[in-house]
């Protein structure tokens, strides 16, 4: 979409007027600073996602749209976590999980971690399932971005 | 060279640009500037309504009277608040408006100014698209968008917030002749695949039925939505906003169909094998409960130049995304150049069933009542005016015997709230009919307790001379909503008595014009007749009504097309 100033309410906004759902989204400029690229998650029957996909192609900003889904594609989400790691037991096995998931320590003090970790978001989800509930201090999260596989690309 | 220019300046002439000779308004602060060039120059004449949401109501009856894009000028704050009303009743119409308002200046935004409100996100939801010109070097090209937005594709609202500073500010002024936008792209012509398709499934039909909306009259395709049907010997019915797409006096127009449509066109709309809807979008009160109109088999050909009205609601069959002028255009020629017909025997038998459907005469009432009814006055009024008056009118019963007692023979006759519903529409939209058509015969057919939302319009009739003629259809009830407590909820009026009534005679006196007040069956007509020879003057015409008469047929809420109440 334009990388206007308001675009972005535009489409939220679209999202609660019409009381669609809305998992995730992720937006930031693209190598054409003109333009931005959102990806949202949403949940809905086949009528609900064609309906969204309509209504948002009404937007004046939106320029262009695909349904991801639609072919396969890659789909990649950011997660910043801060556990609580004391014990030295407990420092290795954070160290292993973190390793095992394929991310990484980024942040270090005597009582914690900061994890970085990127991903599917059911990736992301099994990690936070496989750290102990209680040793997790705070997470952030980009929310999904997607794109489509191979040759193929988006462009306006 | 060109010169350089303010920003109200500028405002202005792209106005004159456009071509635009009326605009609505009302000033306040933060437009003051732009009022200062209007009072300068003579090419765009500036109308000052009592209240903004005239003044979008106004500009509305403008632009669906003519054709033109609707404009109103409005100032920060209270002044765009007001003006929400009406830009979200032609935003559910689809009618094409551009609304220029004012905003504080670039460095109050956001300080909780005076008169401040968050214009373009207060609005957002109700119109097309609105921008908030921080620049002063983009303001005519945003200008340029706005017109080219608002009366393209599927028309609507568009708003430009302009801050005071930016109309303070100079610039060189170009106005482009054009604007192409990569993000919008309103697509015209129909898929000739698709096209084709619906050839070969109308000549296939059967029982067919084309069920016409308020998309013929945007696309100005009121001629060929005849010639098709009268090429097929098809029935047509229209919705409410769809009236005078086909003239409604012709024997294949079935009228309205929907929650107070005719008994005909809602049982053929329910019985149809092929269905063709075109610039219509399956409103909830069109086709009653969705589950209950699929119990029959139907194939559903759906014309529209917007995608999301397409399977909204109803599931469709051949979707073609165009404008109905072209697509109708295309279709009728395919249509024209195949060998083959529609079974003519079967047309025949679904023909027969219609007229039996319409013997049932769905629309009768008591014509000898001593009391004067409301069907009565509209039939009057249609004598009258020999069908050749622009009917505009406010939200209740009062408007449902308008749309199905006045017979609209032509397009952009008949002027209403449909999508939402606004009571207080009526008179201003008027004005801005009679402003459109100077030579028009021009009458609003209101309720005594719609009338009193946009009242104070009376001035502003009496400062331009507008020679409205207001038919109030005074049941001393908001008759609607007392239907709905007679059917739904035992009788119990709740607050739908309109209580401590003005004297409507009086008042139109006070206001400098003419007033009538009508109690007898017997003084309908030469009341009527009386006031339209009052060429130059507005009429206010109070017909004491029968406080108790409803809206027949009727499909409750939840229930199917076939599942009427009737008379
Ligand atoms: C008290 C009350 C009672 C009502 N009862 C009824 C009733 O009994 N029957 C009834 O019909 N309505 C009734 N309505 C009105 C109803 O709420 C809807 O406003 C109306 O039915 C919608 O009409 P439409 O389908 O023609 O759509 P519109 O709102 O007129 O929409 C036009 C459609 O055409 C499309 N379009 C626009 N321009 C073009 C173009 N150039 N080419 C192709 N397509 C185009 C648009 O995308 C849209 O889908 C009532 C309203 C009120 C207030
Ligand atoms: C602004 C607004 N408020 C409330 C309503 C709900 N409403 C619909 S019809 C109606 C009554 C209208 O009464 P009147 O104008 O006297 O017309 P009648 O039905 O009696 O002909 C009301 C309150 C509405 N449509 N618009
Ligand atoms: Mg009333």
């Amino acid at each position: 979409m334009e990388n206007e100033a308001g675009a972005l309410s535009r489409v939220a906004g679209l999202f609660s007027a019409r009381g669609y759902n809305i998992e995730s989204l992720s937006v930031a400029p693209t190598e054409d600073p003109t333009l931005s690229r959102m990806t949202i998650v949403t949940v809905g029957s086949d009528e609900v996602v064609e309906q969204v996909t309509k209504q948002l192609n009404k937007l004046i900003e939106v320029v262009k749209i695909i349904d991801l889904n639609d072919g396969s594609h890659i789909e990649r989400e950011l997660m910043l976590v801060k556990v609580r790691a004391t014990g030295s037991a407990d420092r290795e096995e954070i160290k292993r999980l973190t390793e095992i998931f394929r991310g990484c320590i980024i942040d270090v003090t005597d009582k914690s971690y900061t994890i970085e970790l990127t991903g599917t978001s059911s990736k992301l989800d099994a990690f936070l399932e496989a750290v102990e509930r209680s040793a997790v201090l705070e997470t952030v999260r980009t929310g999904a971005s997607g794109i489509g596989r191979g040759e193929w690309t988006l462009k306006v | 060279m060109s010169v350089e220019l303010t920003g109200a300046e500028i405002t202005i002439r792209c106005l004159q640009e456009e071509g635009v000779q009326c605009i609505f308004g009302y000033p306040g602060g933060a437009v003051l500037f732009i009022y200062d060039e209007l009072f300068k120059q003579d090419k765009v004449r500036h109308i000052l309504v009592r209240h903004e949401q005239a003044a979008i109501h106004a500009a509305d009856g403008y632009a669906r009277s003519s054709n033109h894009v609707g404009v109103a000028l409005v100032t920060s704050g209270p002044g765009v608040t007001n003006a929400v009303t009406g830009i979200a009743t032609a935003y559910m119409d689809s009618i094409p408006m551009v609304v220029i308002s004012g905003q504080v200046p670039t460095n109050a935004i956001g300080l909780d100014a005076f008169q401040e409100v968050d214009t373009v996100g207060i609005t957002r939801p109700c119109v097309k698209h609105n921008f908030l010109v921080k620049d002063i070097n983009e303001l005519a090209v945003t200008i340029k968008k706005a017109f080219y937005i608002a009366s393209t594709g599927r028309p609507g609202p568009v708003l430009v917030d302009i801050p005071k500073d930016v109309s303070q500010q100079k610039v060189k002024f170009e106005y482009p002749d054009k604007v192409s936008m990569r993000s919008y792209n309103p697509v015209t012509k129909g898929h000739t695949r698709q096209i084709r398709k619906a050839a070969e499934l109308i000549l296939s039909a059967k029982r067919p039925m084309i069920y016409a909306g308020g998309g013929v009259i945007l696309s100005n395709a009121a001629p060929q939505l005849t010639e098709l049907t009268q090429l097929l010997n098809f029935p047509c019915t229209n919705t409410l906003m769809g009236l005078g797409g086909y003239p409604a006096t012709d024997r294949q127009s079935l009228g309205m169909l929907g929650m107070h449509g005719t008994y005909e066109a809602n049982m053929a709309m329910q019985y149809c094998d092929v269905l063709v809807a075109v610039g219509a979008r399956f409103d909830d009160r069109v086709i009653g409960n969705p589950k209950h109109f699929f119990n029959e088999n139907r194939k559903i050909i759906h014309i529209d130049i917007d995608p999301s009205s397409i399977s909204k609601r109803v599931k469709v069959d051949i979707p073609i995304v165009g404008d109905v002028l072209d697509v109708l255009k295309e279709l009728i020629k395919l249509l024209k150049e195949s060998k083959e017909k529609p079974d003519q025997g079967a047309l025949k038998e679904w023909w027969k069933q219609i007229d039996l459907w319409r013997e049932r005469d769905c629309l009768k009432f008591d014509r000898d009542s001593k009391i004067i009814k409301p069907q009565r006055v509209i039939e009057t009024l249609f004598d009258v005016t020999k069908g050749d008056a622009f009917i505009t009118s406010d939200v209740g019963q009062h408007q449902m015997w308008a749309a199905q007692f006045y017979k609209f023979d032509k397009p952009r006759r008949w002027i209403n709230s449909g999508g939402l519903g606004t009571m207080g529409f009526g008179m201003p939209a008027a004005m801005g009919v009679q402003l459109a058509n100077p030579k028009g015969k021009v009458a609003c057919i209101t309720g005594e307790a719609s009338i009193q939302m946009c009242i104070q319009e009376l001035s502003t009739c009496k400062q331009y001379k507008l020679p409205l003629k207001i038919i109030n259809l005074n049941n001393r009830y908001m008759g609607m909503v007392r239907q709905w407590q007679e059917f739904f909820h035992g009788n119990r009026y709740a607050e739908s008595y309109m209580n401590a009534l003005p004297d409507f005679v009086k008042l139109a006196e006070s206001y400098g014009h003419v007033g009538m007040k009508i109690e007898q069956p017997g003084d309908v007509e030469g009341a009527l007749k009386e006031a339209f020879k009052r060429k130059d003057q507005l009429v206010f015409l109070d017909f004491i009504t029968d406080q108790t008469e409803n809206v027949f047929p009727m499909v409750p809420g939840g229930k199917g097309l076939s599942e009427m109440i009737l008379v």
